[in-house]
């Protein structure tokens, strides 16, 4: 009879699972393009090159990040900063930075890398091409925009949220103006670019109180 | 039979037909629905409303695929089995009666393809012929995959068609009882468990609601049968002739497209078939409380076909909640649970149905 008992308890499991499933509580997957997963915080997505809040750029060409960069998909040359029209606060900025998405392997070194907080990983994932060349991020896609949203591979593609990358990166409003270290700046996390929004961390003072 | 008996004839045989194929539709995204629920998921709700328009979506894509066939294929019998496992499925489900019988302008016509006198003999036949299209798709692909699943469907096959086949005669024994002579017309068994008890037993009384189903004296014989279906139409935990992760799909490994897609389509039709044949035999097919008077003359004219539904799809249900919880079966386990345990019981329980048989209708020996 011990198989048979076994039968049943095995019956109700999945008996009880659909009940669970019909009722909307035990439902575990979701309806991936309506629906969106909260993606964790530390969520290794695609490239952003950041900006100031008064929109400069973080990036001062230094090619930390390529050097660092495990998978040797960063290519960056710097140029000097026009006298008169600085584009970074530095002496130098990322003239040309390029970032193969295909080589690419997420690891984050190159944000490790980073001194002045320039590249950072947002939560969007949806990088899919149609070719191989279009895998190849330039500045024109990296790089935010000065109200800190994130420009799109494909504007025109019917499949590309544009809301998704409406929201701005955290990181313009927690670093200082200009790149001072000691500038505290209002710790409102508002999320990343791919729809991962999570609780403020509190500043400086309250965590290290 | 004049000319409009012939149109009655065809119609009904085109009726069960249709029938035949808007239930499959509906199984298949009714089973990857249910078994969705069943693990946690979501299913396909793409196509249509609730995705139920799932299998035309994928019938369609099938139908519009190539057909591969290999090099070393027996050219004749490769395409001939498609063939032989589709006919017999839709032939086993004409002899079922799915509701009573209905009177157009002065004609008897029976709600079934045809009511053979032999039609349980009938129903053994064709599912013994649908076994030859599994043997012999495995043989003739000339590939190894598709000749082990082939095997074991012999194997699996001669051994719960036993089972089967005993725990129908002892169906028909029991159902000789309740009428003047033994037959083997399903529509004869049918009609012979209509009605419900009349208890005589003072307080047993409020229990005269149970209906004269085959079930409740012919327990055993229905679990046998239900277990031996099961294995019949290769479902899993029976499935070993298809097995995906050992033989690659088995016996249609070498199939794609429309020939692919009829051996889908056999074993739908096969499931839905045999889960009416169990609910024809123990459940007491289209019968169930009929509300005379109570109803308008067309719907009390439906109500028949749907009992039967009801009651066809509660054993379909069956199928699926058990291909949901059990892993597939061992094949020495297959063998023995057949052999060792399906056989020996049914036998059994066939011995003991005589004897209370033969009790009731002479008596007992020492009187």
């Amino acid at each position: 009879m011990g198989v048979l008992s076994e039968f049943f308890k095995g019956l109700r499991v999945t008996g009880r699972v659909l009940v669970d499933t019909v009722t909307g509580d035990g439902l575990v997957t979701t309806k991936y393009p309506e629906e969106f997963r909260h993606k964790p915080q530390r969520f290794h997505g695609r490239h952003v090159l950041n900006r100031y809040p008064d929109g400069m750029e973080k990036c001062i060409g230094c090619e930390l990040c390529a050097g660092a960069c495990p998978a040797r998909c960063i290519y960056v040359r710097g140029a000097d900063n026009p006298p008169d029209e600085p584009v970074s606060p530095g002496e130098r900025f990322g003239y040309v930075y390029e970032i193969n998405m295909l080589r690419c392997i997420f690891c984050g070194l190159c944000v490790e890398a980073c001194p002045t907080e320039a590249i950072t990983m947002s939560s969007l994932f949806e990088m899919s091409t149609w070719n191989r060349e279009d895998a190849i991020y330039t500045r024109d896609e990296l790089l935010m925009r000065p109200d800190g949203s994130v420009p799109h591979m494909f504007p025109d593609d019917p499949l590309a949220r544009h809301k998704e990358l409406e929201t701005a990166d955290g990181w313009l409003r927690a670093t200082a103006p200009s790149g001072v270290a000691a500038y505290e700046g209002v710790p409102g996390w508002q999320g990343t670019p791919g729809r991962a929004n999570w609780d403020p961390e509190p500043d400086q003072e309250t965590r290290d109180a | 039979m004049d000319g409009i008996d012939v149109l009655f004839v065809i119609g009904r045989v085109l009726a069960v037909f249709v029938l035949l194929l808007v239930v499959t539709i509906l199984n298949v995204w009714l089973e990857r629905k249910i078994l969705a629920d069943m693990q946690n998921r979501v299913g396909p709700d793409r196509a249509g409303p609730w995705g139920i328009l799932q299998t035309v979506a994928d019938g369609l894509k099938l139908f519009f695929k190539e057909q591969v066939t290999p090099r070393k294929v027996e050219y004749g019998l490769y395409i001939l089995a498609p063939f032989l496992a589709v006919i017999p499925a839709f032939l086993m489900f004409m002899v079922v009666p799915f509701g009573r019988p209905i009177t157009i302008g002065g004609r008897q016509v029976p709600l079934q393809g045809a009511d053979l006198n032999i039609g349980l003999l009938f129903i053994l036949a064709m599912s013994s012929i649908a076994v030859y299209a599994v043997v012999l798709a495995g043989w003739s692909s000339g590939s190894k995959y598709p000749l082990l699943g082939g095997v074991r469907a012999t194997a699996q096959a001669i051994s719960y068609e036993a089972a089967m086949g005993l725990a129908m005669v002892s169906v028909v024994m029991f159902s000789a009882t309740a009428g003047p002579d033994g037959t083997l017309s399903l529509a004869a068994i049918v009609e012979r468990q209509a009605g419900t008890y009349d208890v005589t037993i003072p307080f047993l009384q409020w229990a005269d609601f149970i209906p004269r189903w085959n079930l409740w004296p012919q327990f055993v014989a229905f679990v046998i049968f239900l277990i031996a279906i099961v294995a019949e139409t290769n479902r899993a935990p029976f499935d070993l002739v298809e097995a995906e992760q050992e033989l690659v799909g088995g016996f249609h490994t070498e199939y794609s497209g429309m020939r692919f897609a009829m051996y889908f389509l056999a074993e739908y039709v096969n499931v839905f078939s045999m889960s009416a044949i169990c609910a024809t035999l123990f459940l007491g097919g289209w019968t169930g409380p009929t509300f005379d008077g109570q109803i308008p003359g067309l719907l009390s004219a439906l109500l028949p076909f749907v009992w039967f539904l009801i009651k066809t799809y509660a054993i379909i249900f069956l199928f699926f909640w058990i291909r949901a919880t059990l892993p597939r079966m061992r094949y020495d386990q297959l063998m023995q649970l057949g052999w060792k345990r399906l056989i020996p019981g049914a036998l059994i329980w066939l011995m003991v149905s005589t004897v209370a048989i033969a009790f009731r209708q002479f008596g007992p020996p020492w009187s």
